[in-house]
C-alpha cells in the first residue's frame, strides 16, 4: 500500500507559552518542538498497515526548516521517506490544506493519515479540508481501524456513542488517542533515519484568510483555599459549595 | 448581518450545544436575519420549534439518506442552504459532528473556518476568540472573507429559554444519491440512554491515578449519580485501563466546563488542566497538600479519596 | 545502519562534559556520537547558574556573542545568615565589564546546553537525544560499546566517554565507583523565579547585562554543611540550596522545605518578592573532592565531569568548568589513542596525568581538606552566625548606654560565646585546609 502521513512540528505540551511583543505570535526561541502527539498515532497506524500489507510510508510536513527534525522522528519510527514543504503559514488550516494538497496531488496514496488535531493552534481542520480539496472521503478522529478489501472501517466517537464508519479507498483518516500505542524510535531507527531522503518542496501558499488580531493570556485562576484535612472537612466543603459558591 | 446556523440533532433531539450556537447566531445577527438549518431523516416535525430560540426561518433537509451523519451528505445539504441564503456567517456547535462538517464545508466554499471559539463579535466581518496552545493563550482572529464559518465551543455561550414561538419551515431541495456518500455510518453504538454526556454535564467528577483501581471509581460513579453528573478521568487513569478513552479530560481528551468539577486523586498536570480550567468551580481532593491541582482549585481537601468520596457523597445526598 | 557500523567514540550524556568532549573530537575528525536521555541537550539539566567559561572561550572564542548567556557577574557576595540577620562580604568591580568578562556568566542550562549542542552538531558530531544508555557492553573486561533504551539496541565503538553526571550508574556498573554513601553527595534544589528586567536591575543595583552572585551560608541551609545561592539572570533569578544528603537526613530536613525556609528568611524574602515561580528542580552534586576521586579510566572507557566527581565544592561552587575541561582532556586522550590504535587502560591513563597538570585537579587538591574541615567543625556554620549577628546587633544598638560600656559588654560576650583563642584556631585550621 502507498501510505502518506501528515505530521506537524509543534511546541512540547509542557512548554510555558510566551507571547511575543507584537501580541500576535508566540516566542519559539528556546521552545522544544516535537512531533504532534496525535500524529504519533497516525504514524503508527500507517506503519502497522505497511507491516501487514507491504508498501511504503511517506511522511510530509509543511513548516519552517526546523520542522525537518519532526520528519526525522517519523523516519526514525519507520517511515520510508519524507517531504518537507518550506512554509511559515502553518496557523491557517485552509492555507495548509491547499499547500499540502498541491504536493500530494501528483501521487496516488491509498490512505492519507493525519492526527486529529495539531496541539498548537488546535484547529482540527486540516485533514477534512485536505480530503475535500483532494476529492476524497474522510473519517475524523478515529480510535479503531480495520483495512481490508479496498475498504477502511473505523470507529469514531461522538457525544453519547460511537459511529462505525466505512469508506472506500483512497481516503483521509485522522487519528485520535486510543487507536494504537505509538512506538518509540529505536537507536537503529534513528541511525537509519539519517540516511533516508527528505525531499524539499516549494511553498505555494496564498495569503491566509484568517488574520490574527491579538494574543493574550487567559485570566489566571486564583488558587483557592484548602478547606481542611480528612473527612472532618467534608461538611464544611459541602456548606461552602452550597452557600458560598452556590453550585449545589 | 445574516447568520445561518446549523442546528445538530440526533434521533430527533437537538443538542444543547447546538441551541447555544443558535442563540449566539440570533444575538450576532441582531437586526438582520437568523436562519437555522436542520438535517436528518424525519426531522420536519421538530424544526419549527427552533423559532423559540430565535430562528426567523428553518431550512430542513429531510432525507432517509441523512438518517445518520455523514460528512458528504450533510455538507451537500449545508452547501445548498448557504447557496439559498448567502449568509454573512455560518455557525454550528463544535461537537464531533460540527468539527467534522465545518472544515469540509469551509474547504468546499473556500471560506475561512474559526474553530472551537469561545466568543464571537461581528463588525464588518466575523471575529472570534479561540483558546489555543491548550488554553495557555487566547487568540483573537478575524475572518477576511464573507460567509466565514465558526464552530462554537459547548458551554461557552449562554443559551436562552425558548419563548415558544414557532418558525416557518422550508424544505431544502437538492439531489443526493447513495453513491455521493462514500464514507457512511454502518452502525451506531449508543451509550446508556440515561448517561449524561461529559461535555454537556453540569457536574463532572474525575478520578486520577490516586484512585488506585478500577474498583474505586465506583465511588465516583456514586458521587456523579447523586449530583446528576458525569464521570471523567485523567490520562493516567485511562492509560491504566480503569476508564475508557472517551472519559479522558484534558489536552488529548475532552474539554469540559461544568459548573462544578471535582478532581479526585489527580495531581494537576498541565495537560489535564487544559481540559478543565474553564469550569466554574473546581474542587480538589488529594492526599498531597503540595499537589499543583490545589493552585487552581477553588476549594481543596487534603485527604484520602477512599475516605473523602463516600463522606462527600453522603453529605450531598443529605442536602438534596 | 549496517550491522558493522561502529563509532570511534561514544559519549554518554550531553552536559558540559560530554558536549565539550564531542566538540573536541569532532573538530579532530573523530567519528563521535553523543547519546542523551533527555529530549534535547539541557532538557534534564539543573544548574544554579554560574558558568565559569575559561574552557568555553577556548573552544568557541567569543562565545558570548552568540551563546544564550544571561549576565556576566560583576558583583559577588558571600554572607552568613543567622536566624534573623546576615553578615556579608560584598565585592563589585567594573573591571569585569570588559571581555572576557572575568569568564563568569549566569546561564540557564536548558537554553545554554541546547545552544552548545547545536554548535557540537555543526562541528560534525552526531547527537542522539531521547536515548538512554542502560548498560556498557564488555568484552573480556574491555568496554566495546553501549546498550540503549528504548529499544535495547546496541552500538559499538572503540571507546566510551562516560559523562552522565553525578549519579553515574555506568561507572558503578564497571566498578569504578561505589554507590554513594550520602556524605560526599549533596542534594541541591533550585527554583527559577521570573522577574522583570528593570526590577532585577534596580533591586540588585546592576547596570545592563551585569549580574550578581550571592553565596549564602549558615541559616540558609539551617546550619547544615551546605549553602544557598542566588544569581541574577536577564529576566529571572536562580535561587537554590544544597547540602549533603547525610546532613539533611541527620537533621531530618527536606530540601524543598529548606529552600522555602531560605526564601522566607528576612534577608532573602525582599529579594525574591513579587517573582513568579517558573521552574523547580532537584539534583545531586558530588562533593567528595580530590581524595574521593575514582579511578578515571579502564580499557575502552574514560570518566569525565560530575561522573568522575569533579566538583570544587568550596565557595567557588565550580563544576561546569571542570566538566568542560575534563571533557576536552578526555577527548585529547582519545585522539591520541586513536592515532596509536590502542584504547587500553595503559594508554587512556594519560588522561589522569593531563588532569593533574591542569587546573582541574590542582584546584581540587587545594581544596581537598576544606570540605572535611567544615564537616569536622559544624559549629562554624551552625553556631557562629548567630553569635556574630548577636554581637553586631548589640554593638550597633543605639541607646543611652555609653559606647565604651557597649564595647566592653560586646567584647565580654564575644569572649564567652566564641573566644579569641577559638576563632584564631578556626581561622588557622581554615587556612591550613586550603593549602
Ligand atoms: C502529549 C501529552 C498529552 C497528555 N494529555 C493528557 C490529557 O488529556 N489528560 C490528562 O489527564 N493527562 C494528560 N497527559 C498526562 C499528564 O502529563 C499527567 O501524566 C497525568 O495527567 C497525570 O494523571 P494523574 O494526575 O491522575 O496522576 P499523577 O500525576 O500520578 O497524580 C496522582 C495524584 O493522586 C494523589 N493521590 C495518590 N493516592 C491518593 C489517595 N489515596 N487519595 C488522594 N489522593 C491520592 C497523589 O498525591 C497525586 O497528586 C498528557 C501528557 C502528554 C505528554
Ligand atoms: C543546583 C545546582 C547548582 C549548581 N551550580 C553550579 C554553578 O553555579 N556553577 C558550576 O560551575 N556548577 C554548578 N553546579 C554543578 C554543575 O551543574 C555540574 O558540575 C555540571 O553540570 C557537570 O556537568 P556534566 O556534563 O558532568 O554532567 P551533567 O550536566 O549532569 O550532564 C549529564 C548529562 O547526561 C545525561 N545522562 C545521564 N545519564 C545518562 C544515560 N545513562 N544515558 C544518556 N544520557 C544520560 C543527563 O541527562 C545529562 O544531560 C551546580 C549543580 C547543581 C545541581
Ligand atoms: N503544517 C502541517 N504539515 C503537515 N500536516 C499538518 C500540518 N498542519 C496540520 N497537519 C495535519 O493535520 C492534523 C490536524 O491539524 P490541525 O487541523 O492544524 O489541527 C495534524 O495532526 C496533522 O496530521
Amino acid at each position: 500500500m502507498n501510505l502518506l502521513v501528515c505530521v506537524k512540528h509543534v511546541p512540547d505540551t509542557e512548554t510555558a507559552v510566551r507571547i511575543n511583543l507584537d501580541d500576535k505570535s508566540i516566542q519559539t526561541q528556546d521552545v522544544n518542538f516535537i512531533l504532534n502527539p496525535y500524529d504519533e498515532y497516525a504514524v503508527e497506524a500507517a506503519l502497522l498497515l505497511k507491516e501487514a500489507n507491504g508498501g511504503e510510508v511517506t511522511a510530509i510536513t509543511m513548516g519552517p526548516d526546523a520542522a525537518k527534525k519532526t520528519l526525522r522522528t517519523t523516519l526514525a519510527m519507520g517511515a520510508d521517506k519524507a517531504i518537507h514543504i518550506a512554509c511559515e503559514h502553518t496557523a491557517d488550516s485552509g492555507a495548509t490544506a491547499k499547500c499540502l494538497a498541491k504536493a500530494i496531488k501528483e501521487n496516488d496514496y491509498d490512505l492519507i493519515f493525519c492526527g486529529k488535531q495539531a496541539m498548537d493552534i488546535d484547529n482540527a481542520q486540516v485533514p477534512v479540508m485536505l480530503a475535500e480539496i483532494l476529492g476524497l472521503p474522510n473519517i475524523s478522529a478515529i480510535n479503531k481501524l480495520e483495512v481490508a478489501d479496498g475498504k477502511a472501517t473505523a470507529h469514531r466517537e461522538f457525544e453519547g456513542g460511537v459511529e462505525v464508519v466505512e469508506t472506500s479507498l483512497p481516503a483521509v483518516i485522522s487519528c485520535h488517542k486510543g487507536l494504537n500505542d505509538p512506538r518509540y524510535a529505536s537507536l537503529k531507527g534513528i541511525m537509519m533515519a539519517k540516511k533516508k531522503p527528505i525531499e524539499d518542496s516549494g511553498c505555494s501558499c496564498s495569503v491566509p484568510d484568517i488574520e490574527v488580531v491579538k494574543m493574550e493570556y487567559p485570566p489566571q485562576r486564583s488558587g483557592g483555599k484548602i478547606v481542611g484535612e480528612g473527612v472532618a472537612a467534608v461538611s464544611e466543603l459541602v456548606r461552602l459549595l452550597h452557600e458560598e459558591a452556590k453550585v449545589i | 448581518m445574516k447568520a445561518l446556523v446549523f442546528v445538530e440533532q440526533r434521533k430527533g433531539e437537538f443538542r444543547k450545544a447546538a441551541i447555544e450556537a443558535l442563540c449566539e447566531g440570533r444575538r450576532l445577527s441582531e437586526g438582520g436575519a437568523c436562519v437555522a438549518v436542520v438535517i436528518g431523516s424525519n426531522v420536519n416535525g421538530i424544526a419549527g420549534q427552533l423559532g423559540g430560540f430565535g430562528a426567523d426561518k428553518v431550512l430542513v433537509a429531510d432525507n432517509a439518506l441523512l438518517e445518520n451523519y455523514s460528512t458528504e451528505g450533510y455538507t451537500a445539504a449545508l452547501q445548498k442552504a448557504v447557496a439559498e441564503t448567502s449568509p454573512d456567517a455560518v455557525l454550528m456547535a463544535a461537537t464531533a459532528m460540527g468539527r467534522d462538517l465545518a472544515p469540509r464545508l469551509g474547504a468546499r466554499l473556500d471560506v475561512p473556518v474559526l474553530a472551537d471559539v469561545t466568543s464571537l463579535t461581528w463588525s464588518d466581518g466575523l471575529q472570534a476568540v479561540r483558546p489555543v496552545y491548550a488554553g495557555k493563550v487566547l487568540m483573537t482572529v478575524k475572518a477576511n472573507k464573507k460567509g466565514a464559518i465558526a464552530t462554537t465551543r459547548p458551554k461557552a455561550f449562554l443559551p436562552k429559554e425558548s419563548d415558544g414561538r414557532s418558525a416557518d419551515v422550508q424544505a431544502l431541495e437538492f439531489g443526493l444519491t447513495e453513491v455521493d456518500i462514500k464514507a457512511k455510518v454502518k452502525q451506531v453504538q449508543s451509550e446508556g440512554e440515561d448517561m449524561i454526556e461529559l461535555t454537556e454535564a453540569d457536574f463532572v467528577v474525575s478520578g486520577g491515578r490516586g484512585m488506585k483501581s478500577e474498583e474505586s471509581f465506583k465511588l465516583l460513579d456514586n458521587l456523579a449519580k447523586v449530583l446528576g453528573g458525569a464521570v471523567g478521568a485523567s490520562r493516567a487513569a485511562v492509560d491504566a485501563g480503569w476508564r475508557g478513552h472517551s472519559e479522558q479530560v484534558g489536552q488529548t481528551g475532552k474539554v469540559v466546563a461544568p459548573t462544578l468539577y471535582i478532581a479526585a486523586g489527580i495531581s494537576g498536570a498541565i495537560q489535564h488542566l487544559a481540559g478543565m480550567t474553564s469550569s466554574k468551580v473546581i474542587v480538589a481532593i488529594n492526599k498531597d497538600s503540595e499537589a499543583p491541582i490545589f493552585k487552581i482549585a477553588d476549594y481543596g481537601i487534603v485527604g484520602d479519596v477512599n475516605e473523602i468520596l463516600p463522606a462527600l457523597t453522603e453529605e450531598i445526598r443529605k442536602l438534596k | 545502519m549496517s550491522e558493522e557500523e561502529k563509532f570511534d567514540c561514544i559519549v554518554v550524556g550531553a552536559g558540559p562534559a560530554g558536549l565539550s568532549a564531542a566538540l573536541t573530537l569532532a573538530k579532530a575528525g573523530v567519528e563521535v556520537a553523543v547519546l542523551e536521555r533527555g529530549d534535547y541537550p539541557g532538557a534534564k539539566n539543573v544548574m544554579g547558574g554560574i558558568l565559569f567559561t575559561t574552557m568555553l572561550d577556548k573552544l568557541i572564542p567569543e562565545f558570548w556573542k552568540s551563546a544564550p548567556v544571561e549576565r556576566h557577574v560583576t558583583h559577588r557576595r558571600f554572607s552568613v545568615l543567622s536566624k534573623d540577620g546576615e553578615v556579608a562580604v560584598d565585592f563589585k568591580t567594573a573591571a569585569y565589564n570588559e571581555p572576557p568578562f572575568n569568564n563568569t556568566w549566569t546561564v540557564l542550562r536548558a537554553k545554554f546546553d541546547r545552544w552548545y549542542g547545536d554548535q557540537v552538531e555543526e562541528a560534525g558530531a552526531m547527537i542522539i537525544p531521547g536515548m538512554m544508555v542502560s548498560e556498557l557492553l564488555l568484552d573480556g573486561g574491555r568496554v566495546v560499546g553501549v546498550k540503549t533504551e528504548p529499544g535495547g539496541d546496541e552500538l559499538n565503538c572503540d571507546c566510551v566517554i562516560v559523562a552522565e553526571g553525578a549519579n553515574s550508574f555506568l561507572a558503578e556498573q564497571v566498578g569504578l565507583r561505589q554507590p554513594h554513601d550520602g556524605k560526599h553527595m549533596a542534594v541541591a534544589v533550585k527554583e527559577v523565579i521570573g522577574m522583570p528586567q528593570d526590577v532585577i536591575e534596580s533591586r540588585f543595583h546592576l547596570n545592563d547585562n551585569e549580574g550578581c552572585a550571592y553565596e549564602i551560608f549558615g541559616q540558609a541551609v539551617q546550619g547544615t554543611f551546605g549553602s544557598g545561592f542566588l544569581y541574577t539572570n536577564k529576566e529571572s533569578l536562580s535561587i537554590g540550596i544544597g547540602s549533603t544528603i547525610h546532613d539533611m537526613k541527620k537533621n531530618q530536613l527536606n530540601p524543598n522545605e529548606v529552600l522555602e525556609h531560605f526564601k522566607n528568611h528576612p534577608a532573602i524574602a525582599p529579594l525574591v518578592r513579587g517573582g513568579e515561580s517558573l521552574e523547580y528542580s532537584a539534583h545531586m552534586i558530588p562533593e567528595g573532592g580530590y581524595s574521593h576521586l575514582p579511578k578515571l579510566t579502564m580499557d575502552g572507557l574514560i570518566l569525565a565531569g560530575d561522573a568522575a566527581g569533579l566538583v570544587n565544592a568550596s565557595h567557588y561552587h565550580e563544576g561546569s568548568n571542570l566538566a568542560m575541561a575534563s571533557g576536552v582532556l578526555a577527548a585529547e586522550t582519545v585522539i591520541a589513542a586513536k592515532e596509536k590504535g590502542d584504547f587500553s587502560d595503559a594508554t587512556l591513563a594519560q588522561y589522569r596525568t593531563k588532569m593533574e597538570g591542569s587546573f582541574v585537579l590542582k584546584d581540587l587538591k587545594k581544596f581537598q581538606k576544606f570540605s572535611q574541615f567544615l564537616i569536622d567543625n559544624p559549629h562554624l556554620l551552625r553556631d557562629y552566625p548567630d553569635s556574630m549577628v548577636g554581637l553586631l546587633t548589640d554593638y550597633f544598638r543605639i541607646s543611652e548606654k555609653p559606647k565604651a560600656q557597649i564595647e566592653k559588654e560586646v567584647f565580654d560576650r564575644f569572649k564567652k560565646e566564641i573566644g579569641i583563642f577559638n576563632i584564631a584556631k578556626d581561622l588557622y585550621k581554615a587556612w591550613r585546609a586550603t593549602r
